[in-house]
């Protein structure tokens, strides 16, 4: 099921210059769109395509659109979301290297869609190189008159910009980013009301991730229906997984989605294993901040399934048994790997990026992170585990964003999963200074 | 720590001024944005100011900043604290920013961590005697494929191996800049 | 006009109007605590997260339940909601919680606060019961530091609630003190030394729900309780004069602004009665006053009830056990 929409002709030498991305097909559906479409027939046929939002959440793209205000005389913003922070994914700054037309095509069409005449993309300002291509390809774009005044003689305007971050996780969330946008500190707003009434600069706003926005170029191209064709139930389309951690071949993958994640895992076309030759012990399979599954739950489901990478499978037997899409962030731990470390390393990471503003996720993720801590060097109690998990079910629901919870589900998920190896570093502590509670340490305690 | 303890690891001795060259690049960023929203620019400016003014935002360069941008001096303090690219004390001539973030973890980033520290003789937070080098751990970069990882400036150094290290820390030392 | 139900109460607001001021307008127990919304400084609200409740029926069109608890000072309320606060166990507990992770990094130095007697927080510890800390980490400290020569600031116990940032940009001219760093690490500062140099600037400390900010020029080093509080008012060309003088005997140690049951400032001739710095630091001879009688403060809880001492002794010995 290799199949490739988005990173179309990624191997071709100068794919990144408009006159090579022009002359393998590129900005057609700018073409179609702009001559042969209405601005609603475009939002149709994303709404048909049945494309889900790839950042993360995996909301409907075309209900999205659909949701956006149109009150008279106010500007409308498409903003997309190159924050890309969330570890393990590393998706989108390959399209924007490789393809950064690609991004930009999506774009106009979407810009067109929406309404918008000014549009941006906010980086994280870590990928500094990144903006400099795009400002180069943009700057191809208008060259070539796809962006500026009256675009192909269609009367649509579009301006696009590029805004830098800098060095903050939660300006992924989307008001987050808006704020950011504005030129203050990310912190999230409260909701209502939503971006798509108020966003930037109080106007109504569309908040996209860059694969999602890439992905309506295909949609345009080829028509909603036949998008909807590619993928699994309501799984549309191909999907970016970035693969990470302990496999034989990480990097990112473009996949129709539906594969089986033990192809995906151990397929010579894809990870090709575990490397070095171990044993996989568990799977984050959505970004850092969806449940992990112990091996027996990542090629499997509870009910013996096998399990597939898309959006319905993957989260199959829900909190229990089950994890999350996500933003394709795929992260794999071979059999020595510690659990208890990683999950205070996410705790650790967390804490760092909490914004700060609303007291159960400021105070809570801090305070998981020094629980973690002591229990990941020897110096917990059996007790500190039910604290965690009650920290946790403080925090869950009681926070202004998604990011208490984004927080408190990883350790959630760990501790459901792996509560033994928890206790393993309790009642041994010296003993896990010194060695990893493995597969084989497990095996052997069982037997 | 209060206030006035830091105070002076927090200044500049002459009040910074952007090059006519410069100031110009600022105006039309500045300009990108639509009629009196031109406080959206900051976290760029405040890229480039720490670029142009030593590799780090001084009390002095944010109090220029908020100038350029008629804000107040706090909103920049705001903003500049916020944000964990921006270094608000001075630093050494590059920065070692090492990803230490899950995915790079399960690859090795702390024995790089480990390694860099030993071979610079120096802790995370501090900078070498030479004043070369400030050692940083950083969360995920977005290049976990490609871990352990640093980044140096606007550089990702990716599949960071022990003489990979010691053959970038020669690079910079030299002059020479690493590819 | 909309009708909604809180705690078996109905009532008829405003569209519009949030559900924290519904409850308001009802009173009594159904009115939720508020540790961060002000109601007369528009943009507060929704950070401490104490004035959560359920929504058990959404709106008339749509009864369902919301299934998270939501901020009342920052939800809207729909024709036909129907709130549980008081009568909802999940709010309790989860109330007790959002208390809990406020007093974390609390220093418990309420013998020595500025505060004490008419602290919000202190009457929600009471309330929830904290008396014993599962908190076994190092708390987060800084120093106190001036804000000017009129104002203190004890970070320590700043539970990051936003007010003063809102009084500084909506009352004065020139904000220079703000919210720097980020999660844990957040902290109010003016990042360097300034003075906060404004006639208004004063009423940070009538806002701050905790002992964070205090007047430098409140000369009495005890309880506040022991203090007389009076209705005074006096001529001035910057604010309406009417303040609230804490006396002993026949001296002024405090001036405050006359403030209401949800510690925020009342109205004084129809606008909020803000007071100017004047009138807060500089007069205290009780001849620039003309004193209209004792006022009689709806005390929080905690003191009125004379139970001020038990349950934070309590705690203090816990946690001193803790930290060994
Ligand atoms: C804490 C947090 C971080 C997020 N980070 C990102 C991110 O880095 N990139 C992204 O596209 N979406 C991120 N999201 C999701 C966005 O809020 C938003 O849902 C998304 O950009 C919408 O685009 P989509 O519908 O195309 O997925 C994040 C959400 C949260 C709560
Ligand atoms: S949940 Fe965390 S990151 Fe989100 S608004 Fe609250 S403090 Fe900020
Ligand atoms: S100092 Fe007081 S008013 Fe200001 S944020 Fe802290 S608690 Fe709130
Ligand atoms: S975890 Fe190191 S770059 Fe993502
Ligand atoms: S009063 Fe509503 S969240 Fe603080």
């Amino acid at each position: 099921m290799a199949r490739k929409i988005l990173l179309e002709h990624d191997e071709i030498p100068g794919i990144e210059t408009y006159a090579v991305y022009r002359k393998n097909g590129g900005y057609k559906s700018v073409e179609k769109a702009l001559k042969t479409m209405s601005p609603e027939q475009v939002v149709e046929e994303v709404q048909k395509s049945g494309l889900r939002g790839r950042g993360g959440a995996g909301f409907p793209t075309g209900l999205k659109w659909s949701f956006l205000a149109k009150p008279e005389g106010v500007p409308r913003y498409l903003l997309c979301n190159a924050d890309e922070s969330e570890p393990g994914t590393f998706k989108d700054r390959y399209l924007m290297e490789k393809i950064p037309h690609r991004l930009i095509e999506g774009m106009i069409v979407s810009s067109y869609a929406l309404g918008s005449n000014l549009s941006f993309i906010y980086i994280r300002g870590e990928y500094m190189w990144i903006l400099n291509i795009l400002e180069k390809a943009i700057a191809e774009a208008y060259a070539a008159g796809f962006l500026g005044k009256n675009i192909l003689g269609s009367g649509f305007d579009l301006d696009l910009r590029v805004a830098p971050g800098g060095g903050a996780y939660i300006c992924g969330e989307e008001t987050a980013m808006i704020e950011s946008l504005e030129g203050k500190r990310g912190n999230p707003r409260m909701k209502p009301p939503f971006p798509a009434v108020k966003g930037l600069w109080g106007c109504p706003s569309v908040v996209n991730n860059v694969e999602s926005l890439a992905s309506v170029v295909a949609i345009v191209n080829d028509g909603g229906d036949e998008y909807a064709k590619i993928g699994i139930g309501k799984s549309t389309g191909t999907k970016l997984f970035s693969a990470c951690g302990n496999v034989s071949r990480p990097g990112v993958y473009e996949l129709e989605m539906g594969l089986s994640v033990e192809e995906f895992i151990y397929g010579d076309d894809w990870c090709r294993g575990i490397a070095n030759g171990k044993q996989l012990k568990a799977c984050v399979p959505g970004g850092s901040s969806v449940p992990i599954l112990p091996a027996h739950l990542v090629t499997k489901t509870a009910a013996g399934e096998n399990r597939l990478m898309s959006y319905e499978s993957l989260a199959d037997g829900g909190f229990a048994s089950g994890s999350m899409l996500g933003s394709g962030g795929f992260i794999v731990f071979d059999e020595d790997q510690c659990i208890v470390r990683n999950t205070w390393n996410f705790a650790r990471f967390y804490a760092h990026e909490s914004c700060g503003q609303c007291s159960p996720c400021r105070e809570g993720t801090g305070w998981m992170e020094k629980v973690l801590n002591r229990l990941e060097h020897g110096n917990g109690n059996l007790r500190d585990i039910e604290l965690l998990e009650d920290i946790n079910k403080k925090i869950e629901g009681n926070t202004i964003c998604p990011l208490g919870e984004a927080a408190a589900w990883p350790v959630a998920a760990a501790i459901r999963h792996f509560r033994e190896e928890f206790e393993w570093h309790v009642t041994h502590r010296e003993e896990s200074q010194s060695r990893n509670y493995g597969l084989l340490l497990k095996e052997s305690l069982m037997h | 720590m209060s206030n006035t303890e830091i105070d002076i690891r927090k200044r500049h001795s002459e009040k910074p001024v952007f090059s006519i060259e410069k100031m110009a690049e600022i105006q039309s960023l500045i300009s990108q944005f639509p009629e009196g929203k031109h406080k959206s620019a900051i976290i760029r400016i405040l890229h480039i100011a720490e670029e142009e003014f030593g590799g780090w935002l001084s009390i002095e360069t944010m109090d220029y900043v908020a100038e350029i941008l008629s804000i107040e001096p706090i909103e920049v303090y705001e903003v500049a604290s916020f944000y964990t690219m921006f270094n608000l004390e001075p630093t050494g001539k590059f920065v070692f920013e090492v990803c230490r973030t899950g995915p790079c973890m399960l690859v090795g980033s702390d024995s790089i961590i480990s390694y860099i520290q030993e071979k610079l003789d120096i802790k995370v937070g501090e900078t070498s005697k030479d004043g070369f080098f400030t050692l940083k751990t950083v969360e995920c970069l977005g290049a976990c494929g490609y871990g352990p990882m640093l980044q140096c400036g606007k550089k990702y150094h990716e599949h960071l191996t022990k003489e990979k290290v010691d053959e970038l820390i020669a690079a910079y030392r030299s002059g020479e800049f690493p590819k | 006009m909309v009708k909604i139900t809180i705690d078996n109460v109905q009532v008829e607001v405003e569209e519009g109007t949030t559900i924290l001021n519904a409850a308001r307008k009802i009173g009594g127990e159904v009115v939720p605590p508020a540790m961060c919304y002000y109601s007369k400084l528009p943009g507060t609200g929704g950070k401490c997260r104490t004035c959560l409740v359920e929504v058990a029926a959404g709106s008339e069109k749509d009864p369902r339940p919301m299934p998270k608890l939501v901020a009342s000072c920052s939800t809207p309320v729909m024709d036909g909601m129907v709130v549980k606060n008081k009568t909802s166990e999940r709010v309790h507990e989860n109330r007790g919680a959002i208390v809990e992770f406020l007093l974390i990094n609390h220093p418990l130095d309420c013998p020595v606060c500025d505060q004490a007697g008419e602290c919000h927080l202190q009457d929600l510890s009471y309330e929830h019961g904290a008396e014993k800390t599962r908190y076994e980490e190092e708390r987060r400290t800084f120093d106190p530091i001036d804000i000017g020569d009129k104002i203190k600031l004890h970070m320590n116990r700043c539970i990051l609630c936003y007010r003063c940032v809102h009084v500084a940009d909506q009352l004065t001219d020139k904000r220079v003190h703000g919210v720097l760093n980020r999660g844990e690490h957040s902290e109010i500062s003016t990042y360097i030394e300034k003075a906060v140099d404004n006639d208004f600037s004063g009423n940070m400390i009538d806002v701050c729900p905790v002992g964070a900010l205090t007047d430098k020029t409140f000369r009495f080093k005890s309880r506040v309780w022991f203090l007389k509080p009076m209705e005074a008012s006096c001529a001035c060309d910057k604010c309406s004069g009417n303040v609230l003088l804490w006396m002993f005997g026949n001296e002024i140690y405090r001036v405050t602004a006359r403030k209401d049951k949800y510690g925020e400032v009342e109205d004084q001739n129809g606008k909020p009665g803000w007071i100017c710095n004047t009138c807060r630091f500089e007069k205290k001879s009780p001849e620039n006053w003309k004193i209209i009688g004792p006022r009689t403060i709806n005390r929080h809880s905690v003191i009125s009830q004379g139970k001020y001492i038990s349950p934070r002794s309590n705690s203090t010995k816990n946690i001193s056990n803790g930290n060994k």
